[in-house]
């Protein structure tokens, strides 16, 4: 089952949920894959070799390791891609600890207009529109999307550091 | 304290879209920055107090204000689009410092004299912005990480790592009626020639594509001599699209159509 579950995470686009090994094995039980996965994740990140199998999204993704990036760089002769800006990640970092948060509330944070880099995140798919506030001119709520957890390699957003150990270093800092 | 120097200008250089030498010459020059799209008002007042080491829980707010005061005025010899809010937290610097200048309130207990500080407000907006942009560093450092890390990428890439998509038939149609219509703009007169046929054309095309591996889509018009003979052109390459010798995609949509070679047409 793990070399199945190995050559499946290889072929995928996307990080591979634990629940779409069910489908492929529809006999085992649910425990047995889960624990099959992670002695394959265990497994194979042991090894020393030059990829690895992380926890992005909520399934299984196998990647490069990041200590081989120069390397892989110059071989593919590719520079970093598009990063996004301060003010982008500013804004991001408010909805993805705030969510769901109007734009005014983006606002009252960061203490001036947001809506060029909100305009960013929704264009680059990070953020998306998670309904209607029932106030007075029902604003839209922003939250952070599936395609912000793969961005930033984390499983879910419990990954984040707490708001608090921000505060705490924004103490220090200042 | 402040020295003589006035404001320092690493700040207003930190910028992505401030290009400017120095402060005069951008003087009359018609050129507007918007310093909105990446530091704000609270940006700066951290960065004064930071710079100058000040004590959050107790800001000098006279000199911080004649401080923030200072920078309005270069932003606007500069030419800088001040937006509403540097314009509000002006505002609340100097209505801060009035109040800071009465006598407290005598009717108020005097253990309320922490929450009486006009200060304080100000104060937990600073750490609250501060906070962020704390949380907005880690979310660089783990965007740097996931940059030195691949995946393997999808089946329809190109060789140079470039997304592309396939042509529909209205691009298609769209980008042909443009090459129509560049040929009626450009030539006036059309010249009686013997006449080329599709199978002639695409031995022609085929020909091109032993030399070449991608051509552009309007390449293939640009000689020619005759609305005929762009229609003869057009529909050889759809012939050798069938045939699946040649394709057709675009970087990104609305932009040039490529053609490359699908195989050796021999």
């Amino acid at each position: 089952m793990q070399a199945v579950m190995e050559a499946i995470i290889y072929v995928a686009e996307e990080p591979v949920k634990a629940e779409q090994f069910r489908e492929i094995f529809p006999e085992e039980a649910p425990d047995s894959i889960r624990q099959a996965l992670a002695a394959l994740v265990e497994g194979f990140n042991a090894r020393p070799g030059g990829m690895c199998i992380r926890e992005v999204a909520g399934g299984y993704r196998m990647t490069t390791r990041p200590e081989h990036h120069e390397q892989i760089r110059a071989y593919l002769k590719t520079r970093p891609g598009a990063k996004l800006s301060m003010a982008a990640l500013e804004t991001l970092a408010v909805i993805a600890y705030k969510q769901p948060v109007t734009l005014a509330e983006i606002l009252a944070i960061r203490g001036k207009k947001s809506s060029t880099a909100l305009q960013t995140l929704l264009e680059r798919k990070l953020v998306c529109i998670l309904g209607r506030k029932e106030v007075v001119g029902r604003p839209i709520l922003y939250g952070t999307s599936r395609e912000f957890l793969i961005h930033f390699g984390l499983n879910s957003l419990a990954d984040l550091p707490t708001l608090e150990e921000f505060a705490q270093m924004a103490g220090d800092q200042l | 304290m402040c020295g003589p120097e006035g404001p320092d200008r690493d700040f207003m250089e930190s910028g992505e879209d401030l290009n400017l030498g120095s402060g005069p010459a951008a003087e009359g020059s018609g050129l507007t920055i918007r310093l909105d799209a990446f530091e704000g008002p609270l940006d700066l007042l951290l960065h004064l107090i930071k710079r100058e080491e000040i004590d959050i829980w107790n800001i000098p707010i006279a000199h911080i204000t004649e401080q923030y005061l200072e920078y309005l005025e270069i932003m606007k010899e500069l030419n800088i689009n001040v937006a509403g809010e540097w314009l509000v937290m002006a505002a609340t610097l100097i209505f801060i410092k009035s109040r800071m200048l009465l006598p407290p309130d005598p009717v108020r207990e005097s253990a309320a004299e922490d929450a009486d500080d006009p200060r304080t407000e100000l104060v937990y907006q600073l750490l609250e912005h501060q906070k962020f942009k704390n949380a907005a560093e880690m979310l660089y450092t783990r965007e740097e990480v996931e940059n030195a890390v691949w995946n393997r990428p999808p089946d329809e890439v190109l060789e140079d790592g470039n997304d592309v998509i396939a042509v529909t038939l209205f691009d298609l149609l769209h980008a042909f009626q443009e090459v129509v219509r560049r040929f009626e703009s450009q030539r006036v007169l059309e010249v009686a020639q013997e006449e080329v046929t599709i199978e002639r054309k695409i031995e022609e095309i085929r020909r091109s594509f032993l030399v070449h591996d991608t051509l552009t889509f309007s390449s293939f018009f640009t000689a020619a001599s005759s609305k005929r003979l762009l229609i003869v052109t057009f529909l050889a390459l759809l012939e050798l699209v069938r045939l699946r010798e040649i394709w057709l995609y675009q970087q990104k949509a609305f932009e040039e159509i490529q053609i490359s070679k699908l195989k050796e047409s021999a």
